[in-house]
């Protein structure tokens, strides 16, 4: 593997620098094509190798692609692993979830920038390292987590930030680096109804080749299969849909995505999934794609699991060598054979709100991750205005088992409107932070009780974005009807400030938003002011209404999911835990309407000032 | 009499309004002549739906007029109290994102955000003042792009692209940390191919864009929203009772 770009080579050989730059241009244009929808993939290579996009590789792709130059500096602006200027030789991205913050992390990184005299999100003046934060990167089971060139790092400790300290001083290339810093455990905990059977025997294709698409989809409507990614859209509805869906005269290509943008903070099952069900969920996709007539498929991977990629490309070049993809899938199998299909990895590049069906859409499409008005749903005018089905990893996985087994196996667990299982991604304060598949219907106290949690003060059900529920709700299920979730169930003791969730959270959400619409853009950062001024213990009342009311408009007003949801934590907290606010603020009966440091807040934000000298001691 | 049974209709503040099959909540409101708040939108454009000022609530459900298909007889309401404070806290919102003097702005008068923030009854700013630092962009021969009046609406984009036949303006990065950009290695208006005769130099609704010549040819007071409410002169199909002036005649004086 490459240990990425020194910039000290630059400086020098201007002639060659521009030789490697244009050698790895011609490699990714040979590898994905000159399509304008390219341009993110041609970014990330570019990046991958020099630690941020250089000139005149920007300068190669306006020709080359027929984008213009402002569109790509938005999206290298947009996307948070891409740079206009050189990172470190080494960039490292320490994970900054709420669970990572848990086990430490703060203190690691205090260390490590300590170690190598650097501050977080500079580049080191030898162009050597840099060292920041990332959002959560789906390790929150054997954290604290963090990313060097793209790859995942798990289990920091003090020990393992001197190590690397040492390495990154020494120059080691990663590929020196012991291999244990990078090992991922699958900590399957709990197997139920999809993860107790790891075969892929390619069943499910066989039946759709023998009994052919409208079969088999009669058979996941049958199963009663909801979208895993937490919206719980009928499967069977949306692939009618698409089925159904007329192709453009000049586009007659339908497309199948697989959602494996796992961005929402604590949840890590489709990296498992992924890991040791590839198959599986690659059988999923083409299953739909033989049911809805679709030739294209792009499995699109949250850049944070970069270190799944190479593992991803090995089994689709197993499945095309054994006829599982590629042109006549299934011929001569029966009436459901016979037809193309193939699927391409598209990479992310550090954008939560690409884990939306349309963002992620935009983002296959080389743009920045803007989720798109509705309608038109992605159902009939997706990728490249094509017809498109996008589905979570876990969908396609229970969909592929669906097409093996029949409909009425998959409704053998579950409620009547929630069919089948939920597998769930647990950490925080548990004796065995991993994966649990449990049936839909399955109350939280029993999730806990497997998990090893003591003593807990809350669980936060569905990520950042989910809801935040107290011990005397421990009794209602996880479910469509009660509690519906994409599968992140984060535990908190009773040891726990719940304000340093909240506070998370809001400088998560504040992060990344995509800044298309007001509330949430704008919205979204008041939030995270109100929030930080309650923890410096400077707020009043009054603030914490303004929280409330802002967090309301957030939720009622914003485009799309991410800002309906943004504040759900500060909404759950006021109403559930409102102890974390009241004994922090400085007044509870009134606001003093003057306050003079206060008053000089303008005038520094104007000079753009914020020393000491510019402040006013706290007795002024 | 049986054709306009034939139309359908949705309510709009119990108001009847006619739609024809594709258009929005916002499209058929303004064709009657019934004014919704809003910033990005424009007639003859794409919807965006980004400014989030003509939020309303259609049987129940809070979404944007300008992009929300109208159905037959629903229930649409606009100019209700909940909704009034939404967008007020909407337009609060935009006034602490970005640097809008009104006194010291030349679109003053002329500037739908100002107009707008008048009709919804937004008396006074609410949120701290971001005092964003940004940039005057003023290359170009015929006209000013202040980016500190800025409000992220794209219609410059959108004109750029999809009337004027070039992509002239982007908007780059996230969060609140979005800005609009123009396709120019430099950076600078004046090194892109945009023309004052675009359609994107006269489509922003505040004074981000501003045609040089034209400064404060219309004095303060004369000025289109100073002689008739947003709500009139709107893009809302013109009244032909109207005790206002026409859009074109007052176009001519600010022009």
């Amino acid at each position: 593997m490459s240990p990425g770009y020194d910039p000290a080579m630059a400086h020098g050989g201007g002639a060659a620098e521009s030789e490697r730059i244009e050698r790895v241009l011609r490699g990714s244009l040979a590898a994905l094509g000159q399509g304008p929808d390219t341009v993110l993939q041609h970014l990330i290579a570019q990046q991958q190798v020099f630690s941020h996009v250089p000139e005149p590789a920007i300068d190669r792709l306006v020709a080359a692609l027929g984008v213009t130059r402002a569109q790509i500096l938005a999206a290298i602006d947009f996307y948070a692993f891409l740079h206009l200027t050189p990172r470190g030789r080494f960039d490292i991205r320490v994970s900054d979830n709420i669970t990572d913050r848990m086990l430490g992390n703060a203190a690691l990184m205090t260390q490590l920038c300590a170690a190598l005299g650097v501050r977080p999100g500079e580049p080191r003046a030898d162009g050597r390292v840099t060292v920041d934060f990332t959002s959560c990167t789906g390790m929150c089971d054997q954290g604290p987590a963090a990313l060097v060139n793209g790859l995942a790092l798990t289990r920091l400790d003090a020990g393992r930030i001197r190590d690397i300290a040492a390495l990154v001083e020494a120059g080691t290339p990663l590929a020196h680096w012991p291999q244990g810093f990078f090992a991922v455990s699958n900590n399957v905990q709990r197997p139920g109804l999809l993860l107790a059977d790891l075969e892929a025997r390619e069943a499910g294709l066989a039946r759709l080749f023998a009994q052919g698409g409208p079969a088999v989809l009669a058979e996941v409507e049958r199963a009663g299969l909801r979208g895993r990614g937490g919206a719980g859209f009928t499967t069977a509805l949306k692939w009618r849909f698409c089925r159904e869906a007329p192709s453009e005269p000049g586009h007659p290509d339908k497309v199948i995505v697989c959602n494996a943008d796992e961005g929402e903070p604590g949840t890590f099952k489709d990296r498992v999934l992924l890991t040791a069900y590839a198959d599986l969920v690659f059988e999923g996709m083409t299953i739909a794609a033989g049911v809805v007539g679709a030739s294209t498929g792009f499995l699109y991977l949250r850049g944070e699991y970069r270190c799944l990629l190479d593992h991803l490309e090995a089994v689709l070049a197993r499945r095309r060598a054994r006829g599982l993809l590629g042109t006549g899938i299934g011929a001569g199998a029966g009436p459901g054979g016979g037809f193309d299909f193939d699927i391409r990895v598209h990479l992310g590049a550090g954008a939560y709100i690409c884990g939306e069906e349309s963002a992620l859409i935009e983002s296959l499409e080389g743009k920045r991750g803007i989720t798109r008005k509705r309608p038109p749903f992605p159902v009939t005018e997706g990728y490249l205005d094509r017809p498109t089905v996008v589905n979570n990893v876990e969908t396609f996985l229970a969909a592929a088992r669906i097409a093996e087994h029949g409909g009425y196996w998959f409704r053998s667990e579950g409620t009547d409107r929630s069919a089948g299982s939920k597998i769930l991604s647990v950490s925080g304060d548990c004796a065995r932070p991993g994966i649990y598949e449990v049936p839909f219907g399955t109350p939280v106290a029993e999730v806990l009780a497997d998990c090893g949690a003591r003593d807990t003060q809350c669980v936060q059900v569905s990520g950042a974005a989910g809801v935040t529920l107290t011990p005397d709700e421990f009794h209602r299920v996880l479910a469509f009807e009660d509690l519906p979730t994409a599968g992140s169930f984060m535990v908190f003791d009773r040891s726990r400030d719940l304000l340093e969730m909240v506070r998370n959270f809001a400088a998560f959400f504040a992060h990344e938003s995509c800044g298309f619409c007001t509330p949430c853009r704008v919205g979204g950062r008041l939030v995270q002011d109100l929030v930080e001024k309650v923890a410096a213990g400077a707020a009043g009342s009054h603030d914490l209404d303004e929280l409330h009311d802002i967090a309301q408009v957030l939720r009622r007003a914003s485009h799309c999911g991410l800002g309906h949801t943004a504040a759900n934590h500060v909404l759950n907290t006021l109403e559930k835990f409102p102890h974390i606010y009241r004994e922090r603020l400085r007044r509870t009966d009134y606001t003093p309407s003057f306050d003079l440091d206060a008053a000089l807040a303008e005038a520094r934000a104007l000079t753009h000032r914020d020393d000491a000298g510019s402040h006013l001691p706290a007795d002024a | 009499m049986s054709n306009e049974q034939a139309q359908s209709t949705f309510t709009l503040d119990g108001r009847r309004i006619p739609f024809e099959p594709g258009q929005t909540i916002m499209d058929a409101a303004l064709a009657a002549g019934v004014y919704i708040p809003h910033l990005c939108h424009k007639p003859g454009y794409a919807p965006h739906g980004s400014c989030r000022v003509c939020v309303v609530r259609a049987d129940g459900r809070e979404l944007s007029a300008c992009t929300a298909p109208a159905a037959a007889d629903m229930s649409v309401e606009s100019e209700v109290p909940d909704i009034r404070a939404l967008r007020v806290a909407v337009l609060q919102m935009l006034f602490a994102e970005g640097n809008h003097v009104c006194p010291a702005c030349e679109a003053s008068g002329n500037c739908t955000l100002q107009a707008v923030a008048y009709h919804c009854g937004m008396l006074t700013p609410r949120f701290p003042q971001r005092f964003p630092r940004r940039a005057v962009d003023a290359s170009h021969p015929d006209v000013i792009l202040d980016h500190n009046r800025c409000i992220l609406c794209e219609l410059c984009v959108r004109a750029s692209r999809d009337h004027d036949g070039k992509r002239v303006f982007a908007v780059s990065g996230r969060g609140i940390a979005s800005k609009l950009i123009v396709d120019a290695p430099s950076g600078q208006l004046g090194d892109t191919d945009f023309s004052a005769d675009d359609a994107a130099a006269r489509v922003c609704p505040v004074g981000a864009i501003l045609p040089r010549d034209a400064a404060f040819r219309a004095p303060i007071g004369r000025r289109r929203f100073d002689v008739a409410p947003v709500s009139r002169v709107g893009d809302v199909t013109p009244d032909p009772d109207a005790q206002w002036p026409a859009v074109d005649a007052l176009e001519e004086v600010t022009a």
